[in-house]
């Protein structure tokens, strides 16, 4: 895709200017909050929408004007768009007939389809007679069957309760190893982008933020809509102050570390920026090995809550945001549908070790590390210090 | 928790739809109430129902009523008589009409719903220009007094010798359900999801494989309770029948009925016009009897989501 | 290969309130062949509802700018606006009206009482729905000559069930009451047919919560369900108002227009057919469809506002 944009009547753009390749076999996923034109995309690969502006290419030959049906793309839809008068079988091998497929080939195509799928004892009945989960399985195996270019998924998960979604994540990736087939998967949930991708690419109001594996994106987001969308719970962003080699936060004033400080431009003097720090990067004080201290710093801080989950400990660190960057934050909040990032609250959420000691309406000593830390220019949200692919590394 | 099962395969838990329709309330406090109200409810069903065949059933007294009988003023007849149904049918006067009646109702009914659902699928699915003076146009004949018509359409068929034919009729009737069929029949349309069509695209159907195999046998419906409104309408129409024709050629059993006053050779019409009241309208009760949810779909579809 | 090509830029599909119009760039071919296909389909209906009307309509608002009698042809002639005045100035015509009038209002007010009662059962019948939904629509079903002979007999002295020498056909109010009887019993199915349907969109919750808040049953009418069946009481109401101003079977069949009973149709048909006067039949049809016209102007205008923000389209 070159230049990929959907215009409509009244100018607005749904998708704005788009370059994306995808390699034959990936496993492609499009992510980004309701209308950031994910959807609009991938109807524009498979044909159902047209392309105002720009290049598509499928296997090297432009496909803008080709109609849906000779693109060899099979989708599964939202709602399944399952065929209510047919039955799973008739469902499955629809797009086979209309093909002129022999009947003996469209049997054996659908009953291997239908065993990867454990559909087999379904096949005579009808859709409104299968459960959520069966109706998407049977939409894969109509897509499965006819060994397309490519499989294009349309938020398929989001009809499902939360137990199947789980459960049906697991099947999709499945299918896909084994048929290794090109995937172009469209979700606005960030934790099925993280986990089923091998290349991920975070769409804001039609323009792509960042295209990048799950790891780079969480380790090295490129501006603050990609570090605020990516990682559950969300990646703490507050105002700050940095001056030479050392930042001034809301919860005490450090010096960066040499691996960080190296990334930053040559700055003079004062300026301002927004730093984040995923919650799993602080820790209690107390429970910090001496010789990982310095790799960070320490502070001290009231805690408002604390939510234990057994596994974690959950501290939320009130702090005071100052000034004009609280203009800018809840711009984000806004952009991003999180109210965590909005001033209102100002509260740092921090994952702490499941023995930590600290209680809420008490004070703690709380240990932040500094490599972790990500800063971005408060003006444009672009990261300023973009660490080098592939050094994302160990234990955080 | 249930979770219900949608087309779209949506979780419902809200609403358990049951058969019978209302959602059962099981306060045992409000039991007394409940009977009341549903004493209430027994004898509003009734009273419905009576009011509905009271004229029926005096009709059909009538029809079993020797000519002597007639203006006895009891609902259930004395002597149950045959003969009025056996002179309508074998005095000639009747049944050249009900052939007439048979025939151009089945004929419009076919045309009209093939046209009407031809377009009707334009208008809910595609875009091209004129589709909301299409649609107007439609609501505006449907309002109009045919009447207006009647004495344009009168010289018109004289002069080109449709008047007083099949034909004649047919095409009026045509006119006028046409609007009453793609009100409905669009409604029907609508309520398909558009991803079926988009999903067949993809499979790889042209739009008009698209159409046949996926929209038509779910349409059936829609289009089976249209045939019924639109055969309905001619059925029942009398003012075109009346001006449009002369003669037993084409003239349908509403005209034929308020004539046989003048032709018959009879006393006293009331028993054979009740007979033949009868028999037209045993057919449409039976249809309505086996197709009432299929015609009440249709009619509110048309008008209320319209 | 990372040329791009800004090749022929398309625009969007079309909008949805139509086709493109002139000086936009070319459509895609999809677009293209939906706009061409939209067309065939759609052309047979309305080629069919053209022809049929358009054309006799227009005829007919030239032959009521004539003396057109075919009973006198040589004298047919153009007379412009005078067959009008003649109709605007004629007792007959103004009868009608008033008749035509009463008969409406009289006959929709009952039957919009009487439609949301049996609107009202039937939203809560737990059985024989089947029953009553087959029994409301017999009365649609039933050829309206016929319900009309069927009145006509039940009521008359020599035919029906009424006591002694009672005859309501035979004088003005009887007559308007068997008229009017006679169509309310034909048409209040359909009207409670569509209050139904206005009803089924009643949320139950506003009905609970009422219940809950203390309101009695007619309270909950007037408060809860009523105001939010509004749109489709102004439908039903629209469409039966346009219907019962055009009655003429009816009135056909069991007064032929005695008694000041007369409607407006049954004047265009007498004059049209029995006198073939063409001419003055197609002015008071002209009239007639006229007035039709302003009634629905003044509904749907009445519903614009009235619906305004209730319902956000």
């Amino acid at each position: 895709m070159r230049g990929i944009t959907k215009r409509y009547p009244d100018g607005t753009a749904a998708v704005n200017d788009v370059d994306l390749d995808i390699a034959d076999g990936e496993f492609v996923i499009l992510v980004g909050p309701s209308g950031c034109g994910k959807s609009t995309l991938l109807r524009m690969i498979v044909g159902l929408e047209d392309i105002s502006e720009g290049e598509m290419r499928i296997g090297g030959e432009v496909v803008n004007g080709k109609a849906a049906k000779d693109r060899n793309l099979a989708m599964v839809f939202q709602n399944y768009a399952l065929y209510p008068h047919l039955s799973v079988r008739e469902n499955m091998a629809f797009p086979l007939r209309l093909a002129k497929v022999p009947d003996d080939e469209v049997n054996r195509r659908v009953e291997e389809a239908a065993a990867v799928l454990e559909l087999t004892e379904n096949l005579d009945r009808k859709p409104a007679n299968l459960s959520g989960g069966q109706r998407q399985r049977v939409a894969m195996g109509r897509a499965i069957v006819r060994d397309p270019n490519a499989f294009l998924f349309d938020e398929p998960l989001s009809n499902l309760d939360a137990k199947l979604r789980v459960q049906m994540r697991t099947e999709i990736a499945r299918v896909q190893k084994k048929y290794g087939t090109t995937t172009v998967y469209v979700t606005h949930d960030q934790t099925e982008a993280m986990t089923l991708g091998d290349r991920v690419a975070v769409l804001k109001k039609g323009v792509v933020q960042q295209v990048d594996s799950p790891r780079e994106l969480y380790n090295n987001p490129a501006n603050l809509f990609v570090a605020g969308f990516i990682g559950s719970p969300a990646m703490n962003l507050v105002p700050a102050t940095l001056k030479g080699r050392s930042l001034t936060l809301p919860f005490g004033t450090f010096d960066l570390p040499d691996e960080l400080a190296s990334l930053l431009p040559r700055g003079e003097g004062e300026r301002q920026v927004i730093a984040g720090v995923r919650p799993e990067h602080f820790e209690d004080a107390s429970l910090v090995a001496e010789a990982d201290r310095g790799n960070g710093g320490v502070f001290r801080s009231r805690v408002d809550v604390i939510e234990w989950m057994g596994s974690e400990l959950y501290a939320y660190l009130p702090y005071t945001a100052t000034g004009d960057m609280a203009s800018k934050l809840d711009a984000l909040a806004a952009d991003l549908d999180m109210e965590q990032l909005s001033t209102d609250e100002s509260q740092l959420v921090t994952r702490l070790d499941a023995q930590s000691q600290v209680s809420a309406a008490g004070e703690a000593e709380i240990w932040v590390d500094l490599r972790r830390l990500h800063l971005f220019d408060p003006e444009t949200g672009e990261a300023l210090a973009r660490r080098p692919a592939g050094s994302g590394a160990a234990a955080g | 928790m249930s979770v219900g099962t949608t087309l779209g395969g949506e979780k419902t838990g809200a609403e358990r739809r049951r058969p019978g329709g209302k959602n059962r309330d099981d306060r045992p406090a409000a039991d007394a109430s409940r009977t009341k109200g549903q004493t209430l409810w027994i004898v509003g069903t009734i009273v419905i129902v009576a009011y509905a065949m009271f004229p029926v059933l005096w009709i059909a007294s009538l029809s079993f009523k020797p000519a002597a009988d007639v203006g006895d003023g009891r609902l259930i007849p004395q002597t149950f008589s045959l003969d009025n149904y056996r002179d309508i049918f074998t005095s000639g006067e009747f049944v050249r009409p009900l052939i007439n009646s048979i025939g151009i109702s089945l004929i419009t009914t076919l045309i009209a719903v093939v046209v009407a659902a031809f377009a009707a699928y334009a208008i809910a699915r595609l875009e091209f220009p004129g589709k909301t003076i299409l649609l107007s146009g439609a609501l505006a004949i449907a309002m109009f007094p045919p009447v207006s018509i009647i004495g344009p359409l009168f010289n018109i068929w004289r002069t080109i010798g449709l008047y007083d034919t099949w034909p004649g009729l047919i095409l009026p009737y045509m006119t006028f359900a046409l609007p009453l069929a793609i009100w409905t029949l669009t409604a029907f349309f609508r309520e398909i999801p558009y991803d079926l069509e988009e999903a067949a695209q993809v499979d790889g159907a042209t739009p008009f494989q698209a159409f046949r195999q996926v929209i038509m046998p779910l349409a059936l419906p829609g289009i089976f309770t249209a045939a019924i409104i639109v055969f309905i309408f001619c059925w029942n129409d009398f003012l075109f029948a009346i001006s449009l024709t002369s003669t037993d050629n084409a003239r349908t059993v509403p005209a034929a009925t308020a004539f046989f006053t003048a032709s018959s050779n009879f006393i006293n019409p009331t028993g054979q016009i009740a007979a033949a009241a009868i028999v037209v309208t045993v057919p449409i009760i039976i249809m309505v009897l086996v197709f009432q949810r299929r015609i009440v779909a249709g009619l509110t579809a048309g008008a209320v989501k319209g | 290969m990372a040329t791009t090509t800004p090749g022929r830029a398309r625009p969007t599909q079309p909008g949805p309130d139509g086709g493109n119009g002139k000086g936009k760039p070319a459509m895609t071919d999809r677009a293209r062949a939906e706009r061409a296909l939209g067309l065939k389909l759609a052309a047979p209906a309305a080629i069919i509802m053209l022809l049929v009307t358009a054309y006799p309509i227009l005829y007919a608002f030239y032959l009521s700018l004539f003396r057109y009698d075919l009973r006198t042809p040589e004298m047919n002639e153009f007379v412009g606006l005078s067959n009008y005045a003649l109709i605007l100035t004629s007792g007959v015509w103004w009868q009608s009206v008033l008749a035509t009038t009463i008969i409406t209002v009289v006959s929709v007010a009952l039957e919009l009482v009487i439609g949301l009662a049996f609107a009202l059962v039937m939203h809560r019948a737990i059985f024989g729905r089947r029953t009553v939904r087959t029994s409301i629509l017999i009365p649609y079903g039933i050829i309206t000559v016929i319900a009309a002979f069927a009145f006509r007999f039940a009521v008359s002295p020599d035919t029906g069930f009424l006591p002694g020498d009672l005859n309501p056909l035979g004088n003005s109010i009887g007559s308007f009451a068997t008229i009017i009887i006679t169509e309310v019993w034909k048409t209040t199915p359909f009207m409670s047919l569509l209050l139904l349907a206005g009803l089924a969109t009643v949320p139950e919750e506003m009905q609970e919560a009422a219940k809950v808040d203390g309101a009695t049953a007619w309270q909950r009418l007037w408060k809860v369900t009523l105001p939010n069946m509004k749109a489709a009481i102004l439908v039903a109401l629209l469409f039966r108002t346009l219907d019962a101003f055009r009655i003429f079977d009816t009135v056909f069949v069991q007064t032929a227009g005695a008694n000041n009973t007369q409607t407006i149709s049954g004047v265009g048909y007498n004059t049209l057919v029995s006198r073939v006067n063409l001419g003055l039949g197609s002015a008071v049809s002209m009239l007639l469809f006229l007035m039709i016209i302003l009634i629905a102007f003044l509904f749907v205008k009445g519903f614009k506002t009235n619906l305004g923000t209730v319902k956000g389209k």
